[in-house]
């Protein structure tokens, strides 16, 4: 369970992106940015399943972070002016305060927040999402409904995917330790955990605070890749489109996991092959639209459908990354 | 105080809209806990489909009359309920045994596909239409105030709607059958109540209200699209649980008292640009502070 | 020792108009096996509910270890020294039999979030510190063949002990077991009244004990208090307890005394 030589595959990780970004230029720049997409959208459902998958805490207002990240780092870089944000030292620095803001609105919006469950904390949290994209909208500084424009291009494929790695890197050792036990254990039962040592409230703030960061850190890379901002781009759509994935990415990793069980009698790895159903799932949701884009009319219609037939179809705790399903054991 | 009466006969009018759709939330949630994104959208298709009505009903009758109007509406608020129960039918009853957060992205996804349907080019199309004028504007004058016989109609209609809705609940099997299955499930599945059909008669009737609750809101507001119903719909869901979810007279005090605020607020200047904002900070404040709303009973969890 | 490990005093709960629990006053000395009986709905597992923390007494007080408890949160609890199992055995039913008890030994891993990230060797030794623990004492209970799987895959009985070796991972002072001989056959009952005896002897706790078989009851217990409607109606030697007009006619009826 505790995932020895964890840091070696986030060195991997970071190398290959590296690697990657160093012969980006030779590419059709169309694909580099789609793939710079499927990045971001790895660190936003990454840090969604943290929150909802793992601790069991359904939040719908995961843009509403991304939004704040976004909004923030873009304001700095544009503040800075463009001598200073070339500065190959800048672009960390902004997307961290970018994570940083969002894990503080995180903390205020979690606090009241958690308290609740199920329905109410979602209807909450998709409130608290569009209370941020209304202030956006209103907020001269940072373009209000007109957008920010002109943002620096800093995002390369290479700090998207790097930044993936990391994040998954953060999420997966966090959960595969004994203090990150007790997210589960939260997700699973709230008294049992509260109990046995566990406190429930600081364990879910914690949850939701980390995913407000990354998801911050996520729009900072957004708003520095599409140079351009707009607040009817962060509501509840697309919180939802993240939730999807998710979901999505829970479906892929069980599917993973129970052909495993099938073929190899065991699952090696356990726990670990969620991640894996993340990833697909945001390369499959980011490429998609686009491989399809003759049929655009049609995609959203084919999105919803999908997002139904997802539930229909899903096992019944598709909620939790790790697979719920109980092992008919073989008497 | 002229102004102050037509702008509550104004209230009046809108909440009693909003009281109608509330109702239809609130029902859902009494009998199957869970909260019916897509309701919103019966609400759109109810006024499209006495948009497609209305003039074949016209050109069957020759000419506008009463008759004529309330064909439209039943027909309209039948075929709705119709379409209500499909949905619960095909996309909820699955799902009966699932955790409700299940169930609640499903119905977000219900809602999402009938408004990128109806958005599409060979339904509705995105862009707004003008209602059919069905009802003939006429304004009252007493003395000073000028009142829109329109809100008289839908405070009229809504009192008419609530008396029926309270003769069924109270008065009926059905009604009595249906407070059993909110009270329990379980305990209403084995007094031999057809909780299946109690639930679908619950969606017909959610969605009729909401189905009448459109077309009054198309007399009112300029143009019908396919996203109409996202505005209301939140008002409402908002009505709903200000009353206390799962309450029937919550739900119409709620949809009154939203309907008041929403109207008298909109005269303060600046204010309009964050009505989505403050629509939100109500509803969290009653979730955070008051759950069980105005009307509603707290339960406390047995451990 | 002259202070009670725990300590009601005319701790009282009502729920709107229904008072579940009516001024019980109880203690428990250290090292002591105490048992809670009533009939259904006596309000035995609302004073569990109250003692840690999950509920809040309307009035009266607890205390533990000679501090009062009132508005600590029942983790906070645990960590000082009291632990619980439940009616309706709640294992956390995604994690495996190890991770169960690993939630529990969590409270005494000092390696928090940043330590879980840098997975420094601070870190590394912490974790094989905690997975030796929590073998350590699945091993003692006959679990230890069990670790990998889910905890909820396992046989009734033994979720049951499960769960108590779970509660035990938190090195409580002390322990209370709700209704822990339901669904039992005898032989199950017997290897449960030897388990809490061995639990109390070993690691020097003191026992509250809700249950509803008399024989393991009598059995075990030094002192019973018996509940019915919320009132503690009489307290004693299991002798004394057998005896009792009172006792018998909560059970029994006002005919049987």
């Amino acid at each position: 369970m505790p995932f020895p030589g964890a840091k070696r595959w986030l060195f991997i990780g970071i190398v290959l992106a590296v690697a990657v970004s160093y012969f980006a230029p030779q590419f059709n720049r169309y694909y580099l940015g789609v793939w710079t997409d499927v990045g971001i959208a790895i660190i936003l459902a990454t840090s969604l399943n943290l929150i909802n998958g793992y601790t069991g805490q359904f939040s719908l207002g995961h843009a509403g972070f991304m939004a704040v990240g976004g909004y923030f780092s873009a304001w700095l870089s544009l503040k800075v002016g463009a001598g200073i944000a070339e500065a190959f030292w800048f672009f960390p620095l902004t997307l961290i305060a970018g994570g940083l803001f969002a894990a503080v609105v995180g903390f205020l919006v979690g606090v009241p927040s958690l308290r609740l469950r199920g329905d109410y904390l979602a209807i909450v949290t998709l409130g608290f999402g569009e209370i941020i994209r209304v202030i956006a909208q209103n907020t001269q500084a940072v373009g209000a409904a007109s957008g920010l424009k002109g943002i620096p291009k800093l995002t390369t494929l290479g700090w998207s995917f790097g930044l993936a790695a990391v994040t998954i890197y953060a999420v997966t050792t966090l959960v595969h330790s004994t203090y990150g036990r007790g997210f589960i254990a939260v997700c699973d039962d709230e008294i049992a955990a509260e109990s046995n040592g566990v406190n429930t409230t600081r364990t879910k703030v914690t949850a939701f605070v980390t995913g407000a960061f990354f998801a911050g850190i996520a729009g900072g890379l957004y708003a520095h890749h599409k140079q351009f901002l707009s607040p009817v781009g962060f509501g509840w759509l697309k919180s939802i489109d993240i939730v999807v994935m998710v979901i999505l990415g829970g479906a892929l990793g069980e599917l993973i996991e129970g052909s495993l069980r099938m073929f190899c009698g065991r699952v090696p790895l356990k726990g670990l092959w969620a991640t894996l159903g993340i990833v697909s799932s945001a390369v499959l949701l980011t490429w998609l639209p686009e491989l399809l884009r003759e049929f655009a009319e049609y995609r959203m219609i084919v999105y919803a459908l999908l997002i139904i037939l997802l539930m229909l179809l899903s096992p019944a705790w598709l909620f939790s990354a790790i697979s719920l399903r109980r092992e008919r054991r073989s008497s | 105080m002229d102004q102050l009466f037509q702008q509550l006969i104004n209230g009046l009018g809108l909440g009693a809209i909003y009281a109608l759709i509330a109702l239809g939330y609130t029902m859902v949630y009494g009998v199957l806990r869970f909260i019916n994104f897509a309701h919103a959208d019966v609400l759109m298709l109810g006024a499209f489909s006495a948009f497609y009505l209305a003039p074949a009903v016209e050109k069957m009758l020759g000419g506008t009359s009463a008759v004529g109007v309330i064909l439209v509406f039943v027909a309209a608020a039948a075929i709705c309920a119709v379409i209500g129960m499909t949905i619960e039918r095909l996309a909820y009853r699955p799902l009966r045994n699932r955790p409700r957060l299940t169930v609640l992205i499903t119905a977000i996804g219900v809602s999402l596909f009938i408004e990128f349907t109806g958005q599409h080019k060979s339904v509705f199309g995105a862009s707004p239409q003008p209602f059919p004028r069905m009802i003939p504007e006429k304004t009252f004058h007493f003395g000073n105030v000028i009142v829109s016989g329109n809100d008289l109609l839908m405070i009229g209609v809504t009192i008419a709607l609530l008396a029926g809705m309270w003769f069924i609940v109270q008065r009926t099997r059905v009604g009595t059958a249906m407070r059993a299955v909110s009270h329990s499930q379980q305990a209403a599945l084995l007094m031999g109540v057809p909780v299946n059909r109690i639930i679908s008669f619950t969606f017909g009737l959610g969605s009729a209200l909401a189905a009448i609750a459109g077309i009054l809101y198309s007399i009112k507001a300029p143009g019908i699209e396919p996203l109409m119903g996202v505005q209301p719909g939140l008002r409402a869901f908002i009505a709903a649980v200000l009353g206390g979810i799962g309450n029937l007279p919550g739900a119409v005090l709620g949809g009154l008292i939203i309907g008041l605020l929403e109207t008298f607020a909109g005269g303060i200047p600046g204010l309009s640009n964050y009505r989505d904002a403050i629509a939100f900070g109500i509803l969290i404040l009653i979730l955070l502070f008051k759950p069980a709303g105005l009307l509603g009973r707290s339960t406390v969890e047995k451990v | 020792m002259s202070v009670p490990l725990l300590e009601l005093d005319q701790a009282t709960i009502r729920f709107g108009g229904l008072t579940a629990v009516s001024e019980l006053s109880l203690s428990v000395r250290e090292g002591e096996l105490v048992g809670l009986i009533g009939p259904n709905g006596a309000g035995k597992t609302t004073a569990f509910n109250m003692i840690t923390g999950v509920y809040q007494p309307t009035s009266g007080t607890i205390r533990f270890e000679g501090r009062c408890t009132r508005g600590v949160k029942p983790s906070k609890l645990a960590d000082l020294g009291i632990a619980r199992t439940f009616q309706n055995i709640r294992l956390f039913r995604s994690l495996s039999v190890i991770d169960n008890i690993r939630v529990a030994a969590r409270l005494h891993n000092p390696q928090g979030y940043f330590g879980a990230l840098w997975r420094g060797k601070g870190w590394k030794q912490c974790e094989a510190e905690t997975e030796k623990h929590a073998l350590e004492l699945l091993e003692i209970f006959n679990l230890a063949r069990f670790r990998g799987e889910e905890a909820t895959s396992l046989p009734y009985g033994d979720q049951r002990r499960l769960e108590i070796v779970r509660a035990l991972a938190t090195r409580p002072k002390l322990l209370l077991l709700d209704e822990p001989a339901a669904g039992m056959n005898p032989s199950e009952k017997d290897d449960l009244m030897r388990l809490i005896h061995f639990i109390k002897e070993r690691y020097n706790l003191a026992v509250l004990l809700v249950e509803h078989d008399m024989k393991v009851v009598m059995g075990i217990c030094q002192r019973i208090a018996v509940l019915e409607y919320g009132r503690k109606i009489a307290e004693g030697t299991p002798k004394e307890i057998q005896c009792h007009p009172k006792v018998i006619e909560a059970y029994l009826g006002a005919a049987a005394v």
